[in-house]
């Protein structure tokens, strides 16, 4: 256990470091006195490795961390975060979508109609997202971020919430299902309530995921579960499907206005995915409540300098 | 709500055809992402972008980046192919267009179930997307 715990540490500490440490780089002198260009995708790919592992054991998606650290301690523009943070995002929930949907925990039913509702408001997002000066959408990043950290600490969960009356629009979607509960051997059958205000609430989730690029599992547990009575695994798995979808239209807008820089996106990508893998691995030993107070901690840091980024404050 | 013994139905037949639709093409998404990224590192096929120029480029807003590299918004990509860079496009194109076809893919089975509704969400859900895609939604600059 030890050995975990030091070499998470040790991972973290290398995490840290060396973003502040390129953050005072000047990156229009970094882009001549940077070093060879392949340095670049080399710490991308760690650091994205690191944050993969970091991620599962903090229970958050990778686009959330990706965003704000790449964009807060690295000479890469927020506009190229962003974009490479949806596709790193959609990644991941495209790699988990099928065994999630065969597995019958993240819902279909579910999905289909929130999903209209959040892809189309993700296109709106990402167009205002791109339209707006930098500094004001890095502040609300910011601001944004330290609003995730406060969801962290205060946001309740709820394993099988009550629902005692369908809503009419629930029903007459036929949005239930039932899933295997493996810890209990039981089936169980869900349904869910409140949808009118849970697809009204799906109108700024979408707005935001699409405008900071960041994927949105954050805002959607919490509203698929403790607003609609889905199930939380039903709410876990089916807010990361989701993702696959609202993060697709999203990533057009950012593909198709020029946001994607290979040499960004796919060291970024591979690292993730594959340090999310390694993560899996860890989670079965680590205590995941101490590395979630880590995560938090470095979200709260990653907020605090992108918000007085934005503000165009040098605290750190 | 709660736990109760009851018998566990399939899962429905068009959520497991969106799970395989979109389990083969992620896959192949992510294969030919990573052999044209290795096309592109090792330099076999020229990039349109001298990778020691991208450092440049990469602290810019995208408004000036396209305008100082010469690059085109929405699918110009696609005529630039024979470049290391831009061939990496084919595999992010497929990952961000994988979804499209998964709902195309069930559109048919509701409509056999005779699940109007949800095949009505499924086309409008192919049509959002695929605006996103086609490249005329544009964002102003900044």
């Amino acid at each position: 256990m030890k050995r975990y715990f030091f070499g998470i540490s040790v991972l973290l500490t290398i995490f840290l470091w060396i973003g502040p440490a390129l953050a005072a780089v000047d990156p229009g002198v970094a882009a001549d006195a940077g070093g060879p260009w392949w340095q670049w995708p080399i710490i991308l790919f760690v650091v994205t490795f690191v944050m993969g592992i970091v991620a599962v054991l903090g229970g958050v998606g990778g686009g959330v961390l990706f965003v704000p650290i790449i964009s807060g301690f690295f000479p890469f523009h927020l506009d190229f975060v962003r974009g490479a943070g949806l596709l790193v995002a959609l990644s991941g929930a495209l790699a988990a979508g099928p065994g999630l949907l065969k597995r019958n925990m993240a819902s279909l039913r579910l999905a289909i109609p929130v999903a209209v509702i959040a892809s189309a408001c993700a296109i709106a997002g990402a167009m205002l997202g791109l339209a707006l000066p930098t500094n004001v959408i890095q502040t609300a990043l910011g601001a944004t971020i330290l609003g995730i950290c406060v969801i962290m600490l205060t946001a309740k969960k709820s394993e099988f919430p009550e629902v005692r009356k369908p809503d009419a629009l629930s029903t007459a979607l036929h949005i239930t299902g039932i899933y295997r509960e493996e810890s209990t051997g039981k089936d169980i059958d869900w349904r869910v309530h409140r949808t009118p205000l849970g697809l009204a609430t799906f109108i700024i989730i979408g707005v935001m995921a699409g405008m900071f690029g960041l994927g949105a599992g954050w805002a959607n547990v919490p509203v698929l579960n403790l607003m609609m009575g889905a199930p939380l695994k039903i709410s876990v798995a089916t807010s990361k499907f989701l993702l696959s979808i609202t993060d697709t239209s999203a990533a057009w807008i950012y593909l198709n206005q020029g946001c994607v820089i290979p040499m960004m996106v796919v060291p970024s990508l591979i690292g993730i995915m594959l340090g999310s893998i390694v993560g899996v691995k860890i989670l079965a030993k680590a205590k995941p409540a101490f590395i979630r107070w880590m995560v938090i901690g470095i979200l709260a840091f990653a907020g605090i300098k992108a918000l007085t980024k934005g503000l165009g404050i040098t605290l750190f | 709500m709660g736990a109760k013994e009851i018998k566990k139905p399939g899962t429905a037949e068009e959520q497991v055809l969106y799970a395989s639709v979109l389990e083969k093409g992620m896959l192949l998404g992510l294969g030919i992402l990573v052999i044209t990224f290795i096309v592109y590192v090792l330099g076999i096929l020229e990039p349109y972008v001298p990778v020691g120029e991208l450092s440049r480029y990469w602290s810019m807003n995208v408004h000036d980046y396209l305008q100082a590299a010469n690059i085109h918004p929405g699918w110009w990509w696609a005529s630039q192919l024979g470049k290391g860079d831009f061939l990496n496009f084919i595999g992010i194109a497929l990952l961000a267009g994988v979804t499209i076809i998964c709902y195309a893919a069930i559109i048919p089975t509701l409509l056999r179930k005779k699940d109007i509704v949800y095949a009505v969400l499924a086309l409008l859900e192919v049509i959002v997307l695929s605006a996103a895609a086609s490249g005329l939604i544009a964002a102003g600059g900044h």
